[in-house]
């Protein structure tokens, strides 16, 4: 008996250590997903988290200038600002209409600096040139999306 | 051609389902007729699904682009092993191509087993049927392969559209890697189906003892080596094909694939607890039963894109499907196991904390720690929805903070475990097997952190890394000096024979040693370093000891691609070695880009140099340079781990059976006859030992 008190004793230490690593980890990592319409309606200290949004690239939109790329994503008719400051270029699949995946944060006036930039062409393979539409699945779903970011992943 | 695969898939099913049914009625009515006819539906599932199988492959070499999966994901000027494994490339065909191997699994148990165990093979052949029915039922009716172009004329007639060519495979898929990486990730996940197969056939059937166990040693053995090669090679694939200087980001597909990896381990190690002392009994069963199941969830969100944020543009109607039968699955897996829970008490309990016992309790518990810390992360944006409405994802930092320590942790039971004794370690065998590795390593460790690489995890691995492989080492050399002493033979031959004696120990030795090179590997990445630039022909870019020129940039566009190339001449300590050819194509037919990257890869380090696009701002060619310290010793140790998994499958030689020199007669003669057979000397067991 005294083995096995012994073993959960060491079994507590580490699961304790391990769920504090977790919620280190978690606070350090933890990211929100909203859509655009959402973020207006906001509340006030949930604005400032870091988060990632999605939306179409609005076609026309991308602007190359000093030290940033200016872009505007749409969603369901509601656009939002986004100026991406990392330092990589953007990936090939970012043009206009893809669907992008930007993750930052929200900024006072209300547009979105984004440090990572993930894209994908809008529809790759969804050619149905008969007019019947063809059950869709993503090639490559199990691969990493294009992305470009500021930090290392 | 459509209508004949269509065909052979609904026979399939209708297999299954007799094999299913046919095989609980002659379980209640013990009638052997029937529990024949129905193993034999089962085995007959694998010689319909094939033909399925070689129908569309055939429709993929014959480019027929009526089939709209063809159309798709092939076209014409496809090479051919591209067009044979276009055969994966999308959900319908990756479905199907699942449900081909689970057949060719479940044909080789039923099989092999067919005069076997008379009492366990229906249960078994009763659940692998079940599994079938639930993918089967997918490919005839829920995403089939077999479907055709086409649509309604005015007047409601069917039509069916031919195209002239397809849209052609995607080209990051274009790569030797992707022709062997889905099959060989897929033959671990359905191959685990086995094992749970047979767990569930002796709990059902309460088969005596722990025979179960030794019988499907080998098949998890099989499934745990391919689901490991797999990751390694879609980690291989990430890192030399997507440019972005990694091989591991965390990914939920990559997740997905962890984790029945991560139990699927647990589980290997903890049935050595059941075998030689009785223990662990309701916890074996379970770990298999959740291996399968976290195979059939990571197939689910490979295939549905539930969790990943990107991936999710393309939620599909499976996911419904799936979440069905994992309920299904959990259900059936709890009734089993209340009912006959009393089959499952333990025999002996714990007798000391220093004890081979107590390393493999503490193997379990913090691998199903890493396993429910994965799991979670991946969820958590699907949890957080569920709970707080807000959907929450967490990154790389999470997985990190709480697996390297794990990991760190397993690896010093890599090396303490094997070596430990059964039930009790007296303190003389602890200081005799660990003292002077763990001498070894921690002077290693302060040499390395005297030269300034000061990091605490890399110095902890580094310590840890040479006392494993001290004490791996040391276990072949006591062994392998005791047999060259006695029969005269060099060390290495008697390493060759001391690990062809006891192949299962010595194996996982072998394996245990691969993943101190994988960990060294890993490590690595703590010193990664990467430089940016913008380059035009006679800028330089310095990176650690590498000096790289820019010498030329040219288009060498062809009909399938257009390409932006730079040729760049790499300088090491200031002395020219090489040219490399970092590239960046875009795909004509699909408008699809993709990077090549420029590897030079070397034992210390890999020079990774990507192309990585024009300056927004001044429109020069950007070069991304990585130097990636290590790298390469993570492949190797998954070499070393493929080697050591097959050598633990071999059968022992047996001790008796060893060539020795034709002088010694009194030993040859008091062998007997039957266990010497002249053919050779080497006595191959049936079956599983």
């Amino acid at each position: 008996m005294k083995a096995q008190k012994k073993f959960l004793v060491g079994s507590a230490i580490i699961v304790a250590t391990l769920l504090g690593l977790a919620y280190v980890g978690y606070t350090q990592s933890k990211t929100y997903y909203h859509t655009i319409s959402e973020l207006a309606t906001l509340p006030g200290p949930e604005q400032h988290q870091r988060m990632r949004v999605s939306g179409n690239v609005k076609n026309g939109s991308i602007v190359h200038r000093e030290g940033r790329i200016d872009f505007v994503l749409e969603e369901q008719g509601k656009a939002l600002s986004v100026s991406y400051v990392g330092s990589d270029p953007l990936p090939d699949t970012f043009k206009d209409g893809a669907q992008a995946l930007v993750e930052g944060r929200l900024q006072p006036d209300g547009a979105f600096t984004a440090e990572q930039v993930q894209a994908k062409c809008a529809s790759k393979y969804e050619a149905s040139p008969t007019g019947a539409p063809i059950q869709q699945s993503q090639p490559g779903q199990s691969m990493n999306p294009s992305s470009a970011s500021s930090g290392k992943s | 051609m459509d209508i004949f695969g269509s065909f052979a898939l609904l026979l399939g099913l209708g297999a299954a389902v007799y094999a299913f049914g046919g095989g609980i009625a002659g379980i209640v009515t013990r009638r052997p007729l029937l529990t024949k006819t129905a193993r034999n539906a089962g085995i007959a599932v694998f010689g319909l699904v094939t033909l399925a199988v070689a129908t569309i492959e055939f429709a993929f070499f014959t480019d027929d682009f009526s089939l709209a999966y063809v159309a798709e994901h092939s076209n014409r000027a496809l090479p051919l092993y591209y067009k044979f494994s276009a055969l994966w490339a999308g959900q319908e065909g990756s479905l199907l191509f699942w449900t081909w191997l689970l057949s060719i699994y479940a044909f080789f148990a039923l099989f092999l087993n067919r005069k076997k165990h008379p009492e366990l093979m229906p249960y078994v052949g009763v659940t692998l049927a079940g599994v079938q029915i639930f993918f089967l039922t997918l490919n005839n009716f829920v995403v089939s392969p077999f479907k055709v172009l086409g649509g309604m004329d005015a007047a409601g007639a069917m039509h069916v559209a031919r195209l002239s060519d397809g849209s052609g495979l995607n080209p990051l898929l274009q790569y030797y890697e992707m022709v062997i990486h889905p099959p060989i990730l897929y033959l671990g996940y359905t191959g685990f189906t086995v094992p749970f197969a047979f767990a569930m056939a002796a709990l059902l059937g309460r088969y005596p003892g722990e025979k179960w166990i030794h019988l499907t040693r080998r098949w998890t053995m099989v499934a745990w080596g391919f689901q490991s090669v797999g990751i390694l090679l879609g980690a291989h694939w990430a890192y030399a094909v997507l440019g972005w200087g990694g091989y591991w980001a965390w990914d939920p597909v990559e997740n997905a694939a962890l984790l029945p990896w991560i139990t699927g381990t647990a589980f290997l190690h903890s049935v050595m607890m059941q075998e030689k002392r009785g223990m662990m009994k309701v916890w074996n069963v379970w770990l298999v039963f959740v291996t399968f199941m976290l195979c059939i969830l990571g197939t689910s969100l490979t295939r549905t894109g539930i969790v990943s944020s990107v991936h999710a543009f393309a939620e599909s109607s499976i996911g419904g499907w799936f979440f069905t039968f994992l309920g299904i699955i959990l259900l059936v897996c709890l009734a089993a196991w209340f009912k006959n829970r009393d089959y499952l008490r333990s025999d002996n309990q714990l007798d000391s904390l220093v004890s081979r016992e107590s390393s493999f309790l503490f193997n379990n518990l913090i691998l199903l720690a890493a396993c429910f810390a994965v799991l979670w992360g991946t969820l958590f944006p699907v949890i957080s929805e569920a709970v707080t409405g807000a959907k929450i994802s967490v990154g790389p930092p999470f997985f990190n903070k709480v697996n390297v320590p794990i990991a760190l942790f397993l690896l010093l039971l890599t090396g303490v475990g094997p070596l430990l004794a059964w039930r009790k370690t007296s303190l003389d065998t602890l200081k005799r097997n660990f003292l002077w590795p763990a001498v070894a390593g921690v002077i290693a460790g302060l040499v390395a952190a005297v030269l300034g690489l000061g990091d605490f995890y890399p110095l902890v691995c580094l310590i840890l890394s040479v006392f494993v492989t001290l004490t791996i080492s040391a276990e072949f050399y006591r062994g392998a000096r005791v047999i060259a002493g006695r029969d005269g033979t060099n060390l290495l031959s008697a390493i060759g024979e001391l690990t062809m004696r006891n192949t299962r120990r010595y194996g996982g030795y072998v394996v245990h040693f691969a993943i101190v090179l994988i960990f060294i590997g890993i490590t690595g990445s703590a010193f990664n370093r990467d430089v940016q630039k913008e380059m035009n022909v006679g800028d330089t870019l310095s990176i650690g000891p590498y000096t790289i020129l820019c010498q030329n940039l040219d288009e060498p566009s062809t009909s399938n691609y257009t390409s932006q190339r730079a040729t760049l001449e790499v300088f090491y300590k200031g002395k020219s070695q090489m040219l490399l050819y970092p590239e960046h194509r875009v795909y004509t037919a699909s408008q699809v880009p993709e990077t090549e990257v420029a590897i030079e890869s070397t034992a210390v380090r890999d020079l990774y140099v990507v192309y990585a696009g024009a300056s927004p701002e001044t429109g020069k060619p950007v070069i991304h340079a990585y130097l990636n310290p290590l790298v390469k010793w993570i492949w190797f140790g998954g070499i070393v781990l493929i080697l050591g998994t097959v050598l633990a499958m071999l059968p022992n030689r047996s001790a008796a059976l060893v060539l020795r020199p034709a002088s010694e007669k009194a030993w040859g003669e008091s062998v007997s006859p039957q266990t010497a057979p002249a053919t050779g000397p080497i006595l191959r067991r049936e079956g599983h030992d």
